[in-house]
């Protein structure tokens, strides 16, 4: 069976007053169906700039798909009209996004935001549409469904209306799901109710998830795939063990370090990745991670390095040195 | 009860509340009720240590904070600060502590001036306070804090939006340091910050803390950075400490049941140790602080609640050495 999606050399651009920004520079990924990806990144990887590219939701002007191909089940989702592309949205892919206040519409009912779903992709009738949201309600674990379909976003609480947001992407039975940063704004408590939810109803229902985080915690404990994202590339992808215990890309070890961890004892002190973020109007031919990176060689600055293999199992990492970098890495740590 | 150590307190809260009220109507405004933000909070910190405060929202951790410098009137209680209660302090002599106390806010975008220039920014406290009446010293003072905080002391000239996020907390730092406190309140002082740049910032918020022999409270919901940067961390809920401990002793042996759900609920940036973990997350979500549940207010969530946890409000109790439970149920 072909992969569910698969994307090829993508490349999104935007103009902005200070210049032309590649905010995404040829990324190539698949997600297997029912399978959890998670992106990670920090703010300005690219990594939610990518995934709104997939729906094809980046506002034209400033920004732009400028190359590559988005293969869902089979068929190019550049090459479809705007018109067909609504019939995707919502129906074979789910959305759920970081600020559950904001991407809901604070005049309508939660009842008829889900109804609404239903109607326009399912031609559903209002009474089984009624049904279907009570059904949806209760799968999400919202309790007195009822009474909820009655009310209004701003009477419900962060984590109730993250899980509303989950119910209406679930609506049409979805084969993937794309969730940016789906518990970013949420306590710790109700962050951890919300990806449980996730995570039990995509096995259940089969369904796909792409994760977009910068939280490798939240990766550790749910993706089976991680690709990590620097500057509008993926620098490193490979299965959670692979990226988590035997890192090839510099930064992929630096990020690994430089975060304090809840189940070990303080150590001296923590090892931060050097430097500033990259100022993306100002990228030059070579890696782009170069000026931070303690293994920088000559090289470095002449060519961008592609992604390639580093073990088995479809593990990659775009960098010159990720073969000498095992010795290096173990020596430092 | 006290909840006092062996060292030099420097800060001592006592009985400490905050109840905002609630008013209805327009022409006639009348109280319908209180938010019990901060309800009866007790505890001390040393000379050269680090307290964290953690919780998550609504739990009054930043109430706290803004209370201890005095941004609010507290409705009740004791902050006493080297010995004098600051609580009832009126104006004027609340100006002369408040420089010995100083804060770090979370977000380095609103709480820099974007009309101010950087050197402005920083020496603004000292031109307040009168400490130097003198502008080429005044100049001189901020190039040396620039650089205290590792920035380049060219920046003085630059506006806040030239500046990465990183580097815009390192200015708050500064400006937080001008006046020499000795006390300062790090509020959610990394949270808004990229993984790759908290580390740079925790690592110089310990290195100062060292050289100038600073005391922090440090305010935050990020438990791994509070579990590497604290001596000593209380939990909150709903307004009141749940649990106050040794901060080794707080993450390996955590009591109460909230605090249990709290790091239970944190993911750990490993798959195998997320892989060996058992872990349910805690059920429902935090109730209103204007009408909070009778007795232990945890009791509605509680995994281990009795019956006698809806009528008696348990009080924080040294259950073993320095570590302080309000569990009934815990022994």
């Amino acid at each position: 069976m072909p992969p569910l999606l698969e994307v090829k050399g993508l490349h999104t651009e935007f103009r902005t007053g200070a210049g032309l920004v590649r905010a995404v520079d040829g990324i190539s990924y698949t997600v297997e169906h029912g399978e959890t990806v998670a992106i990670v990144g920090e703010s300005g990887s690219g990594k939610s700039v990518g995934a709104l590219s997939i729906l094809r939701l980046i506002p034209d002007p400033p920004g732009r798909i400028t190359d590559g191909e988005i293969l869902f089940n089979g068929y190019d989702l550049r090459r479809l009209s705007e018109p067909e592309m609504r019939e995707i949205r919502g129906r074979d892919i789910g959305m759920v996004f970081q600020e559950p206040m904001t991407s809901l519409n604070p005049v309508l009912t939660i009842g008829r935001q889900i109804t609404e779903v239903l109607e326009q992709h399912q031609g559903a009738d209002g009474s089984a549409a009624q049904r279907r949201a009570l059904e949806l309600l209760d799968l999400v674990g919202i309790a007195d469904a009822g009474r909820r379909l009655r009310q209004y976003p701003h009477q419900l609480s962060g984590g109730m209306r993250q899980r509303v947001m989950i119910a209406i992407a679930l609506a049409c039975s979805p084969k993937l799901i794309i969730a940016d940063e789906p518990t970013t704004a949420l306590d710790v408590t109700i962050q951890a109710q919300i990806l449980e939810l996730m995570k039990s109803l995509t096995l259940k229902l089969n369904v796909a998830l792409i994760v977009i985080t910068h939280n490798l915690g939240v990766v550790a404990r749910y993706a089976s795939r991680v690709n990590v994202m620097y500057a509008g590339r993926i620098v490193e992808a490979g299965s959670a063990e692979d990226i988590y215990h035997d890192p090839r890309h510099p930064y992929t070890i630096a990020l690994l370090k430089s975060v304090p961890r809840l189940d070990q004892p303080r150590r001296a002190r923590l090892d931060p990745v050097d430097g500033q973020p990259p100022d993306l109007t100002k990228l030059d031919g070579g890696c782009s991670f170069r000026p931070r990176c303690r293994y920088a060689v000559e090289q470095c600055s002449q060519a961008r390095p592609p992604l390639a293999s580093v073990g088995g199992g479809g593990h990659t990492a775009a960098c010159f040195r990720s073969a000498d970098l095992v010795a290096a890495r173990d020596v430092a740590a | 009860m006290s909840v006092a150590g062996t060292a030099t307190p420097l800060l001592e809260v006592r009985r400490l509340a905050m109840h905002f009220p609630i008013s209805e109507g327009i022409l006639v405004s009348r109280k319908v009720g209180d938010v019990k933000a901060v309800d009866g909070v007790d505890f001390t910190i040393n000379k050269g240590e680090t307290l964290g405060l953690v919780g998550e929202s609504g739990c009054g951790k930043t109430t706290t904070g803004r209370c201890i410098l005095r941004l609010e009137r507290p409705t009740a209680g004791q902050i006493l600060f080297d010995g004098v209660d600051i609580s009832r302090l009126e104006r004027k002599q609340l100006v002369a502590m408040r420089r010995r106390m100083q804060v770090i806010f979370q977000d380095p975008y609103s709480s820099l001036n974007p009309r101010m220039k950087v050197g402005d920014i920083i020496a603004e406290p000292i031109k307040v306070h009168g400490v130097e009446p003198d502008a080429n010293r005044r100049r001189a003072r901020v190039r040396e804090l620039l650089s205290v905080c590792g920035l380049d002391p060219k920046f003085v000239d630059r506006y806040p939006h030239e500046m990465s996020g990183g580097q815009r907390q390192r200015v708050g730092i500064a400006r937080a340091l001008a006046l020499d406190p000795e006390f300062i309140v790090c509020d959610e002082a990394v949270s808004a910050l990229d993984v790759s740049i908290q580390a740079q910032v925790v690592n110089l918020l310990e290195d100062l803390r060292e050289r100038f022999k600073l005391t922090y409270l440090f305010i935050a919901h990020d438990l791994s950075v509070v579990r590497h940067l604290c001596q000593r961390v209380a939990v909150m809920y709903l307004g009141r400490i749940v649990e106050m401990a040794e901060c080794d002793e707080l993450f390996d042996n955590p009591l109460h049941p909230y605090t249990q759900a709290l790091l239970a609920a944190v993911p750990v940036p490993d798959p195998r140790v997320e892989a060996t973990r058992t872990f349910r997350p805690a059920k429902g979500e935090v109730p209103s602080p204007i009408n909070p549940p009778s007795g232990c207010v945890f009791h509605p969530r509680c995994p281990m609640a009795v019956e006698g946890c809806k009528r008696a409000r348990p009080e924080l109790t040294e259950l073993r050495p320095a570590h302080w439970v309000a569990c009934s149920e815990v022994n």
